[in-house]
């Protein structure tokens, strides 16, 4: 209720009103250019990626490994399947451990001393260099063992999968309303089938999402494999020996002088673009779902 | 002040004192809870009827901060004190909440979740218990045919009934409603209002609202509190006809709260 007497004049609303629609067309004009300029980037990568790496797509490079130098023919088999082998069994090793850490971090340690610690340490490993972590594997595996290996590779991608899992499992535990606990507790169930057939269920989609993404991101991981699993340039699933993957392969063929190798380093940046592209649109499939 | 109801009492409160740390919530509450009636809980705001609900069934040791002192007996037996399992209690003494709070899971799982951690039934007799209990939610004739929808494919009020029926399907003596209609429609809430009608033929009901024609509605017994104390306990007619405290009676005819 609004005193009467106030409303005696008419406002004058509209210089304030221009005002604030000039604002708004700078702000929205600011905001535009900025994503243009994003999304020319962008799309200038993946347009060269699609140029220079289609042309060295063939059958072959499916089926045969890699050449040797400054020969013809050839392709990527043994760097696919090595980075397929790895990749996979660093997401199937962090993925338990990640949930579970999560799980406890959002359910059990949400405010204890333990939970502060180990959130405040997971930050960390989620923002160290990848570098560093190969750098770690290597001086606690490769160098005592005495040769890089696939395991090497493994526990390295591992170590970065898993303070990411940790972190999107805590964030989308903290997202379900303790509501939802509370209704499941005053059925007189435990803790544990309240996390595991009410909370992690409700999270699901979030959790799988941050699965997605920890495995996008390791599958181009180049600074970890090359202390690690180095690479090999024959077909090798033998964990124990050093083990070819796309990142380093590429890495060593596009800074060669031989034009094959060139060739089939763009293809190998096309094969992982497309593979990372793919995983980030299922998580955003299965993310929409859930809406 | 009366504070013993005519029909026998299921449940006893005697000299209870709540703290969320360093506050007290509850001032020395004491009441008896009638079997199979209806009681109300009234009172502005922050009053502490939802906290005297949250202890009925030790919900409050969800959160450490929270402590309780004093007695709730239920067939002689004190639940704050008893060895007896908190999970035991929750399944004899059940709860709804303000918000429907149905799990990301379908009607039917919904349903068999409470009575599956107590309960080793065949797929029939489970069918059976998961009818009776949505039959008793006023709920089956809608949702019979989409049993395996889920359950947050429901509307609000048919998503509140649906969690009335996880309640009732676990088969508890005594459920506790937390304002079970703040966040529903005046049709749904007419409907919750006719169930918990028919629900006390076999449970003993408490109802925390902030609708007092609800409350003069639904319920037997009235309790008004203020300030973490129990104003007034009685018989839901003389409550609202003829309150022995003025109290109550400026709370009820809207001069307070």
């Amino acid at each position: 209720m609004s005193a009467i007497g106030l409303n005696r004049q008419t406002v004058d609303r509209l210089p304030m009103h221009r005002r604030r629609k000039v604002v708004n067309v700078i702000a929205l004009a600011l905001s535009l250019a900025a994503m243009a300029f994003g999304l020319f980037w962008l799309l200038w990568i993946l347009l060269e990626t699609v140029h220079l790496g289609l042309g060295g797509i063939a059958l072959s490079t499916f089926v045969n490994s890699t050449p040797a130098p400054n020969a013809d023919g050839g392709g990527l088999a043994n760097a696919i399947v090595g980075s397929a082998v790895m990749v996979l069994l660093a997401t199937g090793i962090g993925t338990p451990i990640g949930i579970l850490a999560g799980i406890y971090l959002a359910e059990y340690g949400r405010t204890t001393l333990l939970g502060n610690v180990t959130r405040f340490i997971n930050d960390i490993l989620l923002s160290a260099p990848s570098i560093v972590i190969g750098l770690f594997v290597y001086a606690i595996i490769v160098a005592r063992a005495k040769t890089f290996s696939g395991f090497a590779g493994v526990v390295a991608l591992a170590l970065i999968v898993v303070p990411v899992v940790v972190r999107t499992t805590e964030n989308m535990l903290q997202l379900i309303p303790n509501s939802l606990r509370e209704a499941a507790f005053a059925l007189g169930a435990p803790k544990w089938i309240v996390i595991r057939s009410v909370t992690l269920r409700a999270a699901v989609a979030g959790v799988v999402t941050g699965v997605l993404l920890a495995l996008a991101r390791i599958a181009g991981e180049t600074a970890p494999l090359l202390f690690t699993a180095l690479s090999n340039q024959f077909f090798s699933l033998d964990l124990s020996s050093p083990m070819a993957n796309l990142p380093v392969t590429i890495f060593k063929f596009a800074m060669s002088p031989f034009s094959n190798w060139q060739q089939l380093a763009w293809a190998g940046v096309f094969i992982t673009t497309l593979g990372v592209l793919a995983l980030n649109i299922l998580a955003r499939v299965l993310f929409r779902k859930k809406d | 002040m009366e504070t013993k109801p005519r029909a026998p009492s299921k449940l006893q409160v005697r000299n209870l004192n709540f703290y969320y740390g360093k506050f007290q919530a509850l001032k020395n509450i004491n009441l008896d809870i009638a079997e199979k009636r209806v009681t109300a809980f009234i009172g502005p705001s922050g009053c502490g009827k939802s906290t005297l609900l949250r202890v009925l069934n030790r919900m409050f040791e969800l959160y450490p901060e929270q402590r309780a002192e004093g007695e709730v007996q239920i067939d002689g037996e004190n639940i704050l004190k008893s060895k007896e399992d908190v999970a035991l209690v929750r399944a004899k003494i059940g709860m709804i909440f303000q918000k429907p709070t149905p799990f990301p899971m379908s009607i039917y799982d919904n349903i068999a979740f409470g009575v599956k951690l107590f309960e080793r039934l065949s797929r029939a007799q489970m069918d059976e218990r998961v009818e009776w209990a949505l039959r008793k939610a006023a709920l089956w004739n809608e949702v019979k045919d989409k049993l395996q929808q889920s359950g947050t494919s429901l509307s609000g009020g048919q998503q509140q009934r649906l969690c009335i029926g996880r309640g009732i399907a676990v088969r508890p003596e005594v459920i506790l409603f937390d304002e079970p209609c703040s966040a529903l429609d005046p049709i749904s809430t007419s409907k919750i209002e006719e169930l918990i009608e028919e629900l006390k033929a076999d449970f003993t009901v408490a109802i925390v609202t902030h609708n007092m024609q609800q409350a003069a509605r639904v319920s037997d017994y009235t309790a008004y509190m203020y300030l973490g104390e129990m104003i007034e306990f009685g018989e839901t007619d003389q409550i609202f006809i003829k309150p022995a405290r003025k109290e109550t009676e400026d709370y009820i005819t809207g001069r307070f709260g």
